[in-house]
């Protein structure tokens, strides 16, 4: 069962205190986007064996999401971060590239 | 025969006798026995019957890992199947019977199947219950169930209670044996916060028994030491009866403490289940001794020999006066040396290797013991217990070259660590040569969240087997003799509860069976309640043999926790009658109660679905209820109804992209009906929304939609369109809401005072904040049944007594309260949708002829984009209507409308399906709505539902607004 | 009009602690971040300072909780709520945020005597080792959302009202006498 480290209100939460939300960063697609984007948005997931980024939400605790970086393999967390960002921050790509140096990227 | 020894025991209390029975028998035992121990000691050895053959089976091992001697303890309320007799503690007044066996324990009709067996080999099951087709159901199952299952599943609820903790350490040490106290010390010397757990009721493990010496010092007394040096320690806790039986990720442990098993009754929980977060795990689980492969190794008096000391040693118990040692190792010559210290005979030591000269053989030989190497046993003698051994050369076919009579079988087939923790989180193994055995492979730990190693193995767990003396080497012996001929390999048990052998092993691999995981199924093989704890390391060993493979090559299943089977009690914990889940109550509940609702679970709330009066049923009562509340007034408890308050500068702009309406342009004091829909256009909940002032709304939502519809909202607010000022409150629960419905509604309100709520102060659909017979209220004049009708929100601890003003004050005018299936009725009169009635979550709001509620103008809100699908904007969509039957009757719930011809999988073609449908009391119809392909445009047309029955039901398609068209009745 | 009624009307169980059902309280959900008369109005009302995270502020019948980076709890009495709401209202103007009363929608319950911290050890998964005083967990308690902190030399617990019978049922299985866990 996971702990993650909720950024908001910094409580090692376990997993029965939290509420997954699925695949982080995703760009939403509304009225006048193409099927494609539309089909991007809506259905298509990563579901890597590895590195993932991925929305929490505190729902137990301080009610507010976050996205954490996290091996789905090994299930080494990375990192947690607040949610108010289009793409991971620096010091997560950071500690990820030096835990795993054939990663990919997030994209 | 065994008995009980003069002398010894060292975890017996002489002074302490208890009595118990077996079987109706009386026995007598003393505090400190184990069960196992106990029917030992008054020779009862043979205890169950096998599982497919229902042979005789006695006592095997000593700890958790025992297959055989499994009973049911207790009797009623307390009766638990198959308990282990090896880690029951016994206790005065302890009751057990034996299981599996039909008449009687001695006598056993499916004894049969014993001598049947050979008509019934591995996959018998799978081969023989084929054909023909029909009789699986009608003739084999029955037949299989009846026969299949150990012990009896208790008629009665537990009488005992049962709870979980949670606990947090540095350090987890699961098992406190040598080196596991050691690991607790070491752990705790640097300052860590140390838990250790250990199964038993002692600290110390095996190593007593053998009478070893740690650090130089006698065991017995070393235990002593640390164990009060720990216990005086603030940093470390111990905990004796629990057993760590699962690791899973980031550290975390489940332990099942057996508080009360031995004093049951007492008023405490019978079982705690720990849930421990850990930073590290060390498992210090020992051991198991291997059982050999013999024939006639299943008979009750052969037992391991690590099992044979135990029983001499911890409890003074002897297995029987003569004990035939058979073994591949130097372990098992310190049973031999104890029986001996015992003052028992032991006739013979078999050893299986060719040479037999390290300290243990010598001082056997010393101490006068025969010891016969490169020999085994060719067949065991005896039925319902031992009478005698015959031996042959562990080299051959197993031609007998001698008997010898004795009571007993000491076997010991070399050691397997307890690597089941380790691997629970994918810890990996690798086959160590020496010691014929998977030890865990430290290179390959599982991982903790930092990616460290999570798990450590200490002690013999990890191969380190110098204490059990099985020093050095352990040769592989997977059969006995090495050529043994099928007769012999028929009788040689590898899983003894399951029934399964060498020859079925051997069988499988021979039809084709390749993979431990599939011959495991295959098989059975270690699929008993013991999971395969002795069996499995033998069994993969003869499938690798019959496969011509190395063992490393062929593997080994897969650890899964628990370690040991866990009661359902332990894993429910507190979650039982009264609190079995969080029941919501409204603050009228209790009026609710004493007027004799029927309640019915809506989410988790608890809503009165009817109030029946004395010998009504159900549905008169609701039927009255629905023609009252039109004709008079009634009144609902709307507590349930979700209430989110929306503020800020930005909230119009995002409740309009929560909405398809627009609520931006809502003037203050007035309300609209509001529908939302998730990205994919499908509706997802709906509500009247009320807007309060400048910058804030109230939102309502559906009952069991307020805790969803607010995560939906803060997920958009702080995940999407995080820089709007907008705030949001869930205050459901902070106001009470009443509904007064009918023609007398505004008579009622008049009468308990306080403020103006004519049709011109408070028009339709609009709010007012006030006061009703002195309560701060907030009325709104919605209506979701087509009467004249005021939802009342008061604070909630103030909603039972308003509720029972208006109970009183109705009187007069006719009040009864309702419940939700009045409500249902009402509102499908009305041709009100319901969430979860005409939505499924595969519905837009379009379907149900909601244009009206979606906004043209507005550029995006969720759900638009979705909306534009193809699939979801064509015409050839179901589209809701309402059905009038011809013949006045109810269309089936479920029903289906059906088409034409049949379908691909020659199913009838289907056009629609029925959404809502009800006895209308005010019409004294059945009316329904549904969805029906281009129904709009099928008005008059006549169209068939099925019923379950296989005939169908014809109705007419119509508008969905059954009662009061013109809105005439709400518009007072 | 009637007295306000807790969820309970005051049930207590005397089992290795006592458990008590108080209230009804009065408790303001105030959501606001970085107003520069946050602070002030939160005095005004709370007479404490605004709490740093995961703290809670008490001031004998009062007291200021922090509930995430964006939301507080004011805790008072029920009687007071109104005139604080209005105060608040005074005090933030139109600064961007949001004060409502919920003192009708929590219940509340003290768990008190030595062992008190036993009965939440088996309800939280939280460790109560390194729980600080005037430490504000919101957590849950088995299957429901709860919040509690140290106080008085026992635990506040609030849970939501409509489940405050079946938190009374936690609590009064998590105290038996002969349950405790040392």
């Amino acid at each position: 069962m996971l702990i993650l480290e909720c950024p908001y209100c910094g409580v090692k939460a376990e997993e029965t205190e939290l509420s997954p939300g699925y695949e982080a960063h995703l760009k939403r697609f509304g009225p006048g986007s193409s099927p494609e984007e539309f089909e991007a948005y809506m259905f298509a997931r990563k579901n890597p064996k590895g590195v993932h980024f991925e929305r929490w939400r505190h729902s137990y605790g301080c009610g507010k999401w976050f996205l954490a970086a996290r091996c789905t393999a090994t299930l080494e967390v990375f990192g947690t971060y607040p949610a108010q960002v289009s793409e991971p921050p620096a010091d997560i790509i950071a500690k990820i590239q030096a835990r795993r140096p054939d990663w990919k990227g997030y994209k | 025969m065994s008995t009980r020894l003069a002398k010894g025991g060292r975890l017996i209390n002489r002074t302490a006798p208890v009595e118990f029975s077996f079987n109706g028998k009386r026995l007598k035992g003393y505090q400190g026995d184990t069960l196992a121990a106990g029917l030992l000691a008054n020779d009862q050895m043979l205890v169950g019957r096998s599982f497919k053959y229902h042979r005789p089976r006695g006592i095997v091992a000593s700890g958790p890992e025992e297959p055989n001697a499994l009973v049911n303890l207790g009797a009623g309320a307390r009766l638990e199947p198959n308990q282990r007799t090896t880690t029951t503690e016994l206790f005065d007044g302890l009751e057990c019977t034996s299981q599996n066996h039909w008449p009687s324990l001695e006598f056993d009709v499916g004894v049969v199947n014993n001598y049947a067996a050979r008509f019934m080999p591995a996959g018998f099951y799978y081969k023989t219950f084929i054909h023909p087709r029909p009789a699986w159901k009608h003739l084999f199952e029955p037949f299989i169930r009846r026969a299949a299952g150990l012990g009896k599943a208790p008629t009665e609820g537990d009488a005992d209670r049962y709870e979980q903790a949670y606990a947090f350490c540095d350090v987890l040490v699961v098992g406190a044996g040598v080196a596991g106290l050691k690991a607790a010390k070491a752990a705790a010397d640097a300052g860590q916060r140390v838990i250790l757990l250990e199964q038993t009721p002692t600290l110390g493990g095996r190593a007593p028994v053998d009478d070893t010496e740690v650090d130089g010092q006698p065991v017995d007394a070393w235990i002593a030491a640390i164990e009060a040096d720990l216990m005086a320690r603030d940093n470390v806790s111990i905990r004796t009866r629990t057993c760590g039986f699962g690791v899973y990720d980031h550290g975390y442990v489940l332990a099942d403490e057996r508080v009360a098993d031995h004093t049951p009754g007492d008023g405490r929980p019978k079982h705690r289940l720990w849930r421990i977060r850990t930073g590290k795990i060390i498992t210090a689980t020992g051991a198991i001794e291997r059982p050999l492969s013999f024939a006639g190794n299943d008979i009750p008096g052969v037992m391991l020999a690590s099992a044979v000391r135990d029983y001499v040693v911890n409890y003074a118990v002897s297995p029987g006066d003569r004990t035939v040692v058979v073994t591949n190792n130097d372990s098992a010559y310190q049973t031999a040396l104890a029986l001996k210290a015992a003052g028992l005979d032991v006739p013979a030591i078999l050893d299986a290797r060719e040479t037999a000269d390290g300290p243990l053989p010598q001082a056997a030989r010393a101490a006068g013991i025969r010891v016969l190497t490169g020999k085994g046993i060719a067949k065991v003698k005896g039925s319902t217990r031992v009478t005698g051994v015959a031996i042959c050369a562990q080299a051959g076919e197993g031609a007998v070259q001698e008997e010898i009579a004795c009571e007993a079988v000491a076997m010991s087939g070399g050691w397997s660590p307890v690597v089941h923790l380790w691997s629970h989180c994918g810890g990996k193994l690798t086959w160590d040569e020496t010691l014929s055995a998977f030890i865990p492979d430290p290179n390959r730990p599982p991982l903790n969240h930092d990616g460290s190693a999570m798990v450590e193995v200490v002690g013999s767990a990890a191969g380190d087997l110098t204490l059990t003396g099985a020093t050095v080497t352990i040769p592989p012996v997977w059969v006995m003799p090495q050529s043994a001929p099928i007769q012999l390999r028929s009788k040689m048990w590898l899983d003894y509860q399951n029934d399964v052998k060498v020859s079925d092993v051997q069988l499988a691999s021979r039809e084709g069976y390749v993979s431990v995981e599939h011959t495991k199924r295959y098989t059975t093989l270690g699929m008993a309640t013991d999971q395969g704890k002795l069996s499995n390391i033998n069994g993969l060993a003869v499938l690798a043999d019959s496969l011509g493979q190395e063992i490393p090559q062929v593997g080994t299943t897969t650890f899964r926790p628990p370690y040991t089977p866990v009661t359902i009690g332990a894993l429910a914990g507190e979650s039982r009658g009264e609190i079995f889940q969080p029941l919501r109550r409204t603050p009228m509940h209790e009026a609710h109660e004493k007027a004799g609702a029927y309640f019915e679970p809506v989410g988790l709330w608890r809503r009165p679905y009817c109030f029946p009066r004395a010998g009504e049923t159900h549905e008169q009562a609701v039927h009255r209820e629905v023609l009252n509340t039109r004709q008079n007034l009634g009144l609902l408890d709307a507590s349930t109804l979700g209430k989110i308050i929306v503020k800020g500068p930005d909230a119009g702009k995002f409740l309009d992209m929560l909405y398809t309406g627009v609520m931006s342009t809502l003037p203050i004091g007035k309300c609209r009906y509001g529908l939302m829909c998730n990205e994919q256009g499908f509706l997802s909940d709906d509500g009247v929304v009320a807007r309060i002032d400048e910058d804030t709304w109230l939102c309502h939502t559906t009952s069991g939609g307020a805790d969803r519809i607010h995560a939906w909202m803060e997920d958009w607010l702080q995940c999407e369109w995080w820089d709007w000022k907008v705030y949001t409150a869930n205050v459901t629960e902070q106001y009470a809401q009443v509904a007064v419905v009918g023609p007398n509604a505004r008579k009622l309100l008049q009468v308990l005072g306080g403020m103006d709520v004519s049709k011109e102060a408070l028009p339709f659909m609009q709010w007012a904040d006030g006061t009703l017979a002195g309560f701060p209220v907030r009325v709104y004049r919605i209506s979701f049944s087509g009467e004249l009708s005021y939802e009342i929100a008061i604070p909630a601890s103030h909603g039972a007594a308003f509720w029972e003003a208006c109970t009183q004050a109705g009187k007069a005018l006719g009040a009864m309260p309702y419940g939700t299936e009045c409500l249902h009725i009402m509102r499908a009169e009305k041709g009100f949708i319901m969430i979860g009635d005409e939505t499924d979550g595969t519905v837009i709001p379009q379907d149900l002829g909601l244009d009206w509620a979606i906004s043209k103008k507005k550029a995006d809100y969720l759900g638009k984009r979705g909306q534009e699908r193809t699939f979801l904007a064509s015409p050839d969509r179901w589209k809701l209507v309402g059905f009038e039957t011809l013949d006045g009757s109810v269309v089936p719930d479920g029903s289906y409308i059906i088409a034409d011809g049949v379908n691909g999988n020659g199913q009838r073609n289907v056009q629609g399906r029925v959404t809502s449908t009800y006895y209308s009391p005010t019409l004294k119809r059945g009316i329904a709505m549904g969805l029906l392909q281009h129904g709009p445009s099928r008005m008059g047309e006549v169209v068939e539902f099925n019923t379950a029955a296989g005939g169908t039901v014809k109705a007419r398609v119509r508008d969905t607004v059954f009662f009061d068209k013109d809105g005439e009745k709400q518009n007072v | 009009m009637s007295e306000p009624v807790s969820a309970l009307g005051g049930a207590s169980f005397q089992g290795f602690a006592t458990i008590r059902e108080i209230g009804p309280v009065g408790m303001i959900t105030l959501r606001a971040k970085g107003l520069k008369s946050l602070e002030k109005a939160v005095k005004a009302v709370t007479g404490t300072k605004l709490p740093a995270q995961r703290r809670i502020e008490v001031n004998g019948d009062r007291a200021c909780g922090w509930m995430s980076p964006d939301e507080y709890l004011l805790v008072l009495p029920y009687g007071d709520v109104q005139p604080a709401l209005a105060s608040l209202g005074k005090s933030l103007g139109s600064e961007h945020h949001l004060a409502v009363d919920v003192s009708d929608a929590r219940a509340v319950f003290r768990i008190e005597g030595e062992k008190a911290a036993q009965v939440l050890r088996k309800l939280s998964p939280v460790d109560f080792d390194t729980l600080a005083p005037g430490e504000l967990r919101r957590t849950r308690a088995a299957q429901v959302a709860a919040a509690l902190w140290q106080q008085d030399g026992g635990f506040t617990v609030v849970c939501f009202r409509s489940v405050a019978g079946y938190v009374m049922g936690l609590l009064t299985h998590s105290a038996q006498p002969g349950s405790e866990l040392d």
